[in-house]
């Protein structure tokens, strides 16, 4: 293969797609190359809240334009703007509740407090046990698993070529542009991103670059379907509890409860310990959960890093290769955070600040 | 929980109870844990209590006899189980008569036993239309005829076992339609002949059969099964050695019930779940998991045992069942003449085994079966997604079953994947030639089957729950 790409994006899920998006609009020869199937990681097999309640303060104007562009795609991925209802049980859940929700709301989210009877109007199935609540009526959520479908339409009307079940090897940037190894040859790009989520600490690695990347390993559980219960999404003054039932009935429940394994070992599994207080706070909130059955549980991982913000922009020390990995709330501000990613390689001023990676200390070594 | 477990047996059909009943001789302390409220399996199964004055054939006689020797035997049974989370390690909860149950030990012999493997067909969804193995739950364990005028029909020895049994029941077998050409079961001779006794036992099935006068059809199968509320016709024609439908005639049957399947796969669904490497093996039924010498997965102390290693049939179970609890003995450091043990097995179980393949070969559609599903015959009832949909996703790119779990929820229903994952699996093969391997397996994940959230979550007081720290801020 001698043709040599502008860009190379390792990593086909929401954020690589949208940066390779946006350099292909911007007149870049762009190729994504993913390990799986586009969109098949943490973009599909998430619980797609889009919740500003469960968005941290200083993402908020990031999770605005998120929530934009995941309207704007509608159908194409299952968008529903449902509006959100977050609940506290107990006075301790309650001021946090209002201390964290006066903040989201100072950040631009249009939150607000509720009464508990309020709260029966709008979902007369909830416990009756709750003691505070928030609404954002600009919450909902969107299909997940349409995730790949949308984004590989996307890539292919961008004329940006895909490259999938391609594991990169080995990266080598000593010919004044990056080779990368793969088992069907190698792929020449003058400007590199590695976009791999949980995913992201080895190919960092092939370009000498230690990130303090862990895994966080989310269950989320569906049930079979069932009568309508829920009409919006439910959260819990925590984040640890997201819930939504589906046109088709079936009910949707998350909360970032931990499950075992590790990108490195290629699989995650269902941690009962964490589960079942998964489940038993799903039925404290929506006590008619009790008939439904659970069909599945799995897990999904997500990046993280110790403060808990992104990773997005130049890779520290080495020249024309880009980083970018979304921490909490990736679903939701993914489309745009990559857009801006793209711009930036574009060499362009990003519309907001990114987050710059050199944040934490890494090799130096490496990038000599 | 009493003494520390050395093993847990999942399934307590033939391959479990022996696995179980092996390892007690053998000195372990064996936990049993089966679905059912009985052991026995589906071959052995009991007869329900409400079920008075059923007849006392030589199936339920042997499985009267091991369940009087498991209750015996020293392992504590747990019956009418529900598992609901399985972790490596093991660790095994269930939820039963007496609410939720946790074992734990370091070995686990799996013996899930098969599944039956539709390929839909028009009017598949109908009421009266039912599984070969199903129907044979329905005669074993509830003495009752699946129809008055009944079609069996599809492949393999099921067909032949299913339709003397309905005909020993009283009930009329109105055709038995058998996709594979006669020549295939006499190519298959050589290796029955090591088994003359079961191969008698179909000879007497057959005899029973064309005793009773049922049409018996060879390189045929059902075109469509009509009918408004229920089976009320079935429409039969000719098959080429592909399993394809040709051009010959077509006739009528009147009927209302149909049994229908195309042989058994291998339950993976735990040792997918636990992560054990498996391979695609159609000569045993499709997908099982590797396994060494003692019948070890690639998971370190997980066995497997009987037909959800491959289908061998009920005479190879319990050897392997056996085979497996030795090899638990071994790996707890026991000594003795286990060598020698498991080598006088293993003869005799790869003995049992090769008849007990060749029957499961038989009844393995080859991939031109693919053609007996109409465009608009429904493959995923659960999603109600008919042939149609299924080959515009694939032709979009959806090439593996995840994919086409993604682009369709094909799989996605209560019945996660078990009904339709290999009717999907054979549409892409179909559709792109690619391999198995690349086509995948449906994804196994808890709870395996569906569970009510009120039986997991059981009684449980708000303030306990352990809620960690909150989300960063």
């Amino acid at each position: 293969m001698s043709e040599t790409y502008d860009l190379a994006v390792i990593g086909g899920g929401i954020l690589g797609s949208a940066a390779a998006c946006r350099a292909a609009a911007g007149g870049m020869r762009v190729i994504v190359i993913e390990q799986q199937t586009i969109g098949s990681g943490a973009s599909s097999v998430n619980a797609g809240t889009l919740s500003l309640q469960i968005k941290r303060v200083k993402l908020m104007p990031y999770a605005l334009k998120g929530h934009e562009l995941w309207e704007q795609a509608g159908a194409r991925v299952g968008f529903h703007k449902t509006g959100g209802v977050t609940l506290a049980f107990n006075q301790r859940e309650a001021e946090l509740l209002h201390e964290r929700m006066a903040l989201k709301r100072e950040a631009g989210a249009p939150i607000e407090l509720i009464s508990p009877a309020r709260v029966a109007e709008l979902e007369p199935n909830l416990s009756r046990k709750v003691v505070a609540a928030s609404w954002c009526a600009e919450d909902g959520y969107a299909n997940a698993s349409l995730t790949g479908a949308y984004y590989r339409a996307l890539l292919e009307a961008a004329g940006v070529a895909i490259r999938e079940h391609t594991p990169v090897t080995a990266i080598d940037r000593s010919g004044g542009a990056f080779a990368l190894a793969t088992p069907t040859g190698p792929i020449r790009a003058t400007r590199l991103l590695l976009a791999c989520g949980a995913w992201l600490k080895s190919p960092s690695a092939m370009i000498g670059l230690d990130l303090p990347v862990r895994a966080r390993v989310n269950t989320v559980s569906v049930t079979e379907r069932g009568p309508a219960l829920v009409g919006t999404v439910i959260g819990h003054a925590t984040g640890l509890l997201t819930l939504k039932q589906k046109p088709n009935g079936s009910v949707l429940i998350g909360g970032g409860w931990q499950g075992t394994g590790s990108p490195e070992q290629g699989r995650g599994a269902v941690d009962p310990e964490t589960l079942l207080p998964n489940l038993r706070l799903a039925m404290f909130a929506v006590p008619g959960l009790d008939r439904f059955r659970v069909v599945r549980s799995w897990t999904g991982f997500e990046a993280n890093v110790p403060d808990f913000y992104p990773l997005a922009g130049a890779a520290p020390g080495v020249e024309n290769a880009f980083l970018l990995g979304c921490v909490r709330g990736g679903y939701t501000i993914g489309p745009y955070i990559g857009a801006l990613m793209g711009d930036l390689i574009l060499g362009r001023q990003p519309e907001l600040p990114l987050f710059d990676p050199g944040r934490f200390s890494t090799s130096a070594a490496a990038a000599a | 929980m009493t003494a520390p477990l050395d093993l847990i047996v999942l399934g307590a059909g033939p391959a479990g109870a022996a696995a179980a009943l092996k390892a007690r001789a053998l000195g372990l302390s064996v936990a049993l844990i089966d679905e059912a409220p009985e052991p026995g399996g589906q071959v052995y199964r009991a007869p329900s209590a409400g079920l008075v004055g059923a007849p006392a054939e030589a199936d339920r006689v042997k499985g009267d006899e091991l369940r009087a020797r498991l209750k015996a035997s020293g392992a504590s049974l747990h019956l009418n189980q529900r598992v609901w989370s399985l972790t490596a390690g093991f660790s095994v909860i269930a939820i039963g008569p007496d609410g939720p149950l946790t074992l734990e030990a370091p070995n686990l012999i799996v013996a899930p036993g098969a599944v039956e493997r539709p390929i839909p067909v028009s009017g598949w969804t109908l009421p009266g239309v039912i599984g070969l193995a199903g129907a044979t739950v329905l005669l074993k364990s509830h003495g009752v005829l699946p129809g008055r005028r009944v079609v069996v029909a599809g492949s393999g020895p099921l067909l032949l076992l299913v339709a003397s049994k309905i005909v020993a029941a009283g009930g009329e077998v109105a055709a038995v339609v058998d996709a594979a050409p006669r020549a295939s079961w006499f190519g298959r001779l050589g290796a029955m002949a090591a088994r003359p006794d079961l191969m008698a036992k179909g000879g007497r099935w057959l005899l029973q059969l064309l005793k009773a006068r049922v049409p018996l059809h060879s390189g045929a199968a059902i075109r469509a099964i009509h009918g408004r509320d229920g089976v009320a016709s079935v429409e039969i024609g000719p098959v080429d050695a592909h399993w394809r439908p040709t051009p010959g005639p077509a006739r009528a049957i009147e009927a209302d019930a149909v049994c229908l399947g195309f042989g058994l796969l291998p339950s993976t669904e735990i040792t997918r779940l636990l992560g054990a490497r498996h391979r695609y093996e159609p000569e045993l039924g499709g997908w099982l998991p590797e396994v060494g010498a003692s019948l070890e997965t690639s998971v370190p102390g997980l066995f497997v045992a009987g037909d959800g290693g491959g289908v061998r049939g009920a005479d190879a179970a319990p050897l392997s069942g056996e085979l497996a609890a030795i090899g638990v003995a071994r790996r707890l450091g026991h000594s003795g003449d286990l060598e020698q043990q498991a080598i006088a097995v293993t003869a005799r179980w790869r003995r049992s085994a090769r008849f007990g393949a060749a029957m499961s070969a038989l009844a393995m559609p080859p991939p031109g079966a693919v053609a007996m599903i109409g465009a608009q015959t429904t493959v995923c009832r659960c999603e109600g997604l008919t042939r149609a949909t299924l080959d515009t996703a694939i032709a979009a790119g959806a090439w593996t079953l995840a994919d086409l779990k993604a682009a369709t929820r094909c799989g996605m229903g209560p019945c996660g994947g078990r009904v339709c994952g290999e009717a999907a699996a054979m549409l892409i093969e179909a559709a792109t030639g690619l391999s198995r391997e690349a086509i995948g397996q449906p994804s196994a994940r808890p709870p395996l089957r569906p569970v009510p959230l009120a039986a997991i979550a059981g009684d449980f007081a708000y303030d306990d729950l352990p809620i960690p720290a909150p989300a960063p801020l």
